[in-house]
């Protein structure tokens, strides 16, 4: 019975990847498949949003790195990002709020699926191109039902491949949440502090090099930061 | 040759069924990305059922020779495809000589990429990740960050495919004077720009509510606002040579060891 009860959780959760994994190239392009959404619906399928979020957007800082241009190798995080978000609810308190050990645990996980998904993303398009060698006489030829066909092969592969990369991460993952929920040893705000202040070097690193080239810009994210902090300091 | 006189009569009009079915293929343009032809199947795919216009409809000769013509290689941004998309399948409804689309159809390449990579990767999608960042830092719950975020990046998104599909219709071959847009040639900056501003006012505010909002002056949070800049200054000066989320990854696994091994 048990692995009834692994099948039904394994099943949507292989969908929601493969959905999510689908949006980063595929079809639609939509940015369901950003970490800021993708965790925040791996969390609701779990049963707390709230922590999906604070993973994703922890997830969402690191993305803001890698930009998805033209035929460059990049990150793919929406696959990953949904069983991130899974990974983060585990344990998570009465106010929806990750644990400690989860959190940081979903983000490593995140980070090391999205690598992973980006490597499979090169297979996919070898294996497209694979497909469309033999058949490049249909194409030359215009025959409607090849053009269309490889259309919807590139997708079909594109939703399993996401599928594949969410199940492949999240069975091992799973057991190393289930290990760290049982031996996390560093106390809750201190392992917050560690995930935030590597995210938020990263994210802030990126908005500093990707606007560079555009006069003002760093000026005026300095000022904003002030601002930004000074509303804290107001608000806390 | 009948139905595509009566497109040549109908002007630069695209008729909203055949925009339709072109615009939701489009949305599928890179479902065969490969890096043999790129999008060049994609094209094909899109401007597909504008050719059920020419002669002899999908049987004929004429509607072949075009769609091999357009699922040759091709690569463009896939949301300013559209623009090459509009003007291609109009050259071919207007059966405009086939070395003349073939020379469009090259010449198209590069513009349409570089446009849109500085207009959506490197400004659209960040600001909106910012955006998304800031809702999170205001205390909106889950459903109101995944929908902000999600909502505003899609008006960009949405409007801008629509956009190309009817400006690359309405101008055919002459389709470059479309890419003098104001938004496409000053959009990145202005957008760059505030995406500057909403880094700075969310990163705070995001990263204090992520800590569970509690009192500034502790000794997380304190460790917090000095190691960020260092840290931040030290992948700056890492450029090129470690990514950071690479960094990040080593960081965090070492400290999950740590964490769980003690």
């Amino acid at each position: 019975m048990p692995d009834v009860a692994l099948l039904i959780e394994l099943l949507p959760l292989a969908l929601l990847a493969g959905v999510f994994g689908l949006d980063v190239v595929s079809f639609p392009q939509a940015m369901i498949s950003r970490p800021i959404v993708a965790a925040t619906v791996g969390g609701a399928f779990f049963g707390s949003p709230m922590a999906g979020l604070v993973c994703g957007v922890a997830l969402e800082c690191l993305a803001l790195e890698s930009l998805p241009v033209g035929a460059s190798r990049y990150n793919e995080w929406g696959s990953g990002s949904v069983v991130a978000g899974v990974i983060a609810a585990h344990g998570a308190g009465p106010d929806g709020l990750p644990v400690a050990g989860p959190l940081v645990v979903s983000v490593v996980v995140g980070i090391a699926s999205a690598w992973l998904g980006g490597w499979t993303m090169v297979r996919h398009r070898k294996l497209i191109a694979s497909f469309a060698r033999p058949r490049l006489g249909q194409l030359a030829a215009g025959n409607r039902k090849t053009v269309i066909g490889l259309q919807v092969f590139g997708m079909t592969a594109d939703l399993v491949r996401g599928a594949l990369v969410g199940l492949l991460v999240y069975l091992p993952s799973r057991l190393l949440v289930e290990y760290s929920l049982a031996h996390w040893s560093v106390r809750d705000d201190i392992s917050r502090g560690v995930v935030v202040t590597c995210v938020a070097s990263v994210a802030a690193t990126a908005i500093w090099k990707d606007f560079h080239s555009i006069s003002l810009t760093r000026r005026l994210f300095l000022a904003s930061l002030a601002v930004g902090s000074l509303i804290v300091v107001l608000r806390g | 040759m009948g139905a595509a006189a009566g497109a040549m009569a109908s002007g630069p009009e695209l008729d909203t069924r055949m925009r339709m079915a072109m615009f939701i293929r489009c949305l599928a343009i890179q479902g065969s990305w490969n890096y043999e032809s790129l999008i060049g199947n994609g094209v094909g795919f899109c401007v597909e059922p504008a050719l059920r216009r020419l002669e002899g409809g999908p049987d004929g000769p004429a509607y072949r020779e075009a769609l091999a013509r357009q699922s040759a290689y091709f690569n463009a941004h896939p949301y300013l495809a559209g623009l090459a998309i509009g003007a291609l399948a109009r050259a071919e409804v207007e059966l405009v000589a086939p070395m003349r689309i073939e020379r469009f159809r090259t010449a198209l390449c590069g513009p349409l990429g570089s446009v849109g990579d500085r207009l959506v990767w490197a400004s659209w999608l960040p600001a909106c990740s910012l955006v998304g960042l800031l809702l999170y830092g205001a205390g909106l719950p889950p459903l109101g960050v995944a929908l902000g975020f999600l909502l505003l990046y899609n008006v960009g998104h949405l409007g801008l495919r629509d956009w190309a599909l009817r400006a690359g219709w309405r101008h055919g071959l002459r389709v470059a004077t479309a890419l003098g847009h104001p938004v496409l040639q000053h959009g990145p900056r202005y957008i760059g720009r505030a995406a500057a501003v909403l880094g700075g006012l969310a990163l705070p505010m995001a990263a204090h509510r992520a800590l569970g909002g509690g009192p500034l002056l502790s000794p997380v949070p304190i460790a917090v606002t000095v190691l960020t800049p260092l840290l931040a200054v030290l992948l700056v000066r890492l450029h090129g040579r470690a990514e950071g989320w690479r960094v990040v990854l080593l960081v965090l696994a070492v400290f999950v060891l740590y964490s769980v091994v003690r």
